[in-house]
């Protein structure tokens, strides 16, 4: 598949170039994972908004198409979330020495929308097959996509007083030309990788459908 | 009153039925006959518009306020009485002179007696009486019967027919699997294979 | 408005049914003061300002009890079905139910404050304002999610799993409205989460009940 070659091109060279710049593994683990993991963050906030938007459409519409849409979407969206706490977890391992950091408003968020969005496919396969298999997920989604500012919010202002010392990430490299344009590659490169599990699952679960179907 | 063309439902991969047609008219009196799991039931919730086709037209000239239904199970809060039952509804459908209209109904079915006890210690003939009432409760248009005399004895049946011959000129659509009991008043029937 | 008439009508037939069965209010009490003889014992000495926090966790768990019962009579006896088949708005089952089950858990409260008072420390006004607040943004997420949850099997495992993510920012607001000098900011976002939440699920609830 011609997006999948693209999607490890991409990230191949965005990471080797991170890699070649920063020089030693080491700091890699340690400011490089940035090029991993906030890529890989963002792109799970685009899936999840994804799943959502096709759950409204589903919802709006009644297409049933969409369904499967939302889903896909919102399936590859918690499998990046779930990179992204591992690769944050990595990240606090090499800064800080500890496999979990709560200080990080991110990957506390994180933590709540995994658990949110693990949640969804519990409440699908709990419901019999039928339309209600998929609208009720839908509403759920939009949940979801509305939860996700919120609890950003409501991590930042628990802040004030779980932690005195806020975050502060050593190691991440300044915001210059070089830093942005390896940054940019690795998130085309992450973007595309959903991109092509999203394509992939989606083709396969409409195959099983069809099948299903005709049996 | 109802309209379908090619209708079809389906549960995931398990297929109800495909590409009914139904035609009643206001004032038609149609029974719906099958075997189990032929999908009388399923039709009558779309019609009800309690699900959706999955695939054909539906069109029922109804509002939800001018629709009585009749399920297999009466329907009712079994922990409360019968009165705040029909309370409850009465409210629901905005039915002018609540109080009267329950009396009247609850007299009617012989449940005026036992109207403060909980449901849950009415017989399966009195819970079935008092579906018949909810359904009726409202004065609809268009009713929807799904095994109307399941459970009821002799009496209870009796005041069902009586029921029904009262309402002519509404609209019917009954599911049954003992048709001769209603052909009479039937208008057409449409047989689910 | 018929619309809130409807609302009510549907909330009186909950707290009828309360009344005749008295299963939810008792139990959520109950509860709630077990949390409470728990939590003695989960803090060591040093560490006693943890309990205001640690009230928040048992008003959650205490709101989820009468959560998971709330539309239990609905579809055991697929009552759902007659009530989604009346003409009022289907919001307005949200609505009634969300109601019904906010004067189960202000009930509770009544009885839980007080006694968190005398067991752990005194309840001031700020929190006694962020638990109304969360109540209303409990209650207002918890009627729709126990509305799907009841949609399916395993619906008592399910609820927690749905609800308790979704509480999470109602516990920080909470937490920091109790413990903060300053707690006017997570009193707002308390409000900013119910009056988010519950317009969203004033605006979905249809789609759950409904094909």
């Amino acid at each position: 598949m011609p997006l999948a070659l693209a999607a490890l091109v991409l990230l191949g060279v965005g990471l080797g170039l991170a890699l070649l710049w920063i020089g030693e593994l080491e700091g890699f683990a340690a400011g490089g994972i940035f090029f991993l993991h906030v890529p890989v963050a963002l792109t799970a906030y685009a899936l999840l908004v994804w799943g959502a938007w096709k759950a409204l459409r589903l919802l709006w519409t009644r297409d049933e198409r969409y369904d499967l849409e939302s889903y896909t979407g919102i399936h590859v969206g918690l499998i990046f979330a779930l990179l992204t706490l591992v690769t944050g977890s990595i990240w606090a391992r090499a800064e800080w020495g500890v496999w979990w950091d709560w200080r990080d408003r991110q990957l506390v968020t994180f933590l709540i929308l995994f658990l949110f969005y693990s949640a969804y496919f519990m409440l699908r396969y709990s419901i019999e097959p039928g339309a209600a298999r998929a609208r009720i997920p839908a509403v759920y989604a939009l949940f979801g996509v509305v939860l996700i500012p919120v609890s950003f919010l409501a991590v930042r202002l628990a802040d004030q007083f779980l932690h005195r010392t806020p975050l502060i990430r050593g190691g991440r490299p300044d915001i210059e030309g070089q830093v942005l344009a390896v940054f940019g590659v690795c998130f085309a490169g992450a973007l595309s990788l959903a991109a092509a599990m999203y394509a992939i699952e989606l083709a396969g679960k409409r195959l099983d459908a069809r099948l299903q179907e005709a049996r | 009153m109802i309209a379908a063309r090619g209708l079809s439902k389906r549960y995931g991969t398990k297929r109800v039925f495909e590409g009914l047609d139904l035609d009643v008219p206001a004032g038609g009196f149609v029974l719906v006959t099958g075997p189990n799991g032929s999908g009388k039931t399923t039709l009558l919730r779309l019609v009800a518009g309690l699900a959706a086709p999955t695939a054909g037209e539906l069109e029922v000239a109804a509002d939800r306020g001018r629709i009585g239904f009749l399920a297999h199970e009466p329907l009712v809060y079994r922990e409360l009485s019968a009165l705040q039952n029909l309370d409850l509804y009465g409210r629901l459908y905005h039915v002018p002179e609540r109080r009267e209209r329950i009396g009247m109904l609850l007299e009617r079915f012989g449940l005026w007696e036992s109207r403060r006890e909980p449901v849950a210690s009415f017989s399966r003939g009195m819970q079935q009486r008092l579906a018949l009432c909810r359904a009726l409760l409202h004065g609809p248009d268009l009713l929807l019967l799904d095994e109307p005399f399941n459970a009821l004895d002799g009496a209870g049946a009796a005041l069902l027919d009586g029921e029904l011959a009262a309402l002519a000129g509404r609209t019917f659509l009954v599911a049954t699997h003992d048709p001769v009991r209603l052909r009479p008043l039937a208008t057409a029937t449409l047989a689910l294979a | 408005m018929t619309y809130l008439r409807d609302a009510a009508a549907l909330a009186r037939k909950d707290l009828l049914l309360e009344l005749r069965g008295k299963e939810t209010v008792p139990a959520m009490v109950l509860f709630v003061v077990a949390v409470f003889v728990a939590f003695r014992f989960a803090l060591p000495q040093e560490q006693e300002q943890a309990a205001g926090g640690l009230l928040w966790v048992a008003i959650v768990l205490t709101a989820l009890l009468g959560l998971v019962r709330a539309f239990v009579p609905e579809r055991e006896q697929r009552v759902l079905d007659a009530l989604v088949l009346a003409p009022c708005d289907r919001s307005a089952i949200w609505l009634g139910k969300a109601l019904s089950v906010l004067a189960f858990l202000l009930v509770a409260e009544a009885a839980a404050l007080p006694l968190f008072a005398a067991f752990f420390e005194p309840v001031d006004a700020a929190t006694v304002g962020a638990v109304l607040l969360a109540d209303v943004g409990l209650c207002a997420v918890g009627a729709l999610l126990a509305a799907m949850a009841v949609a399916g099997r395993a619906r008592e495992v399910l609820l927690p799993l749905l609800f308790l993510p979704l509480a999470v920012p109602v516990v920080i607001g909470g937490v920091g409205a109790t413990v903060t000098d300053d707690p006017a900011r997570y009193l707002g976002f308390l409000a900013l989460y119910d009056a988010i939440f519950a317009i969203l699920a004033w605006a979905t609830f249809e789609y759950v009940v409904t094909e």
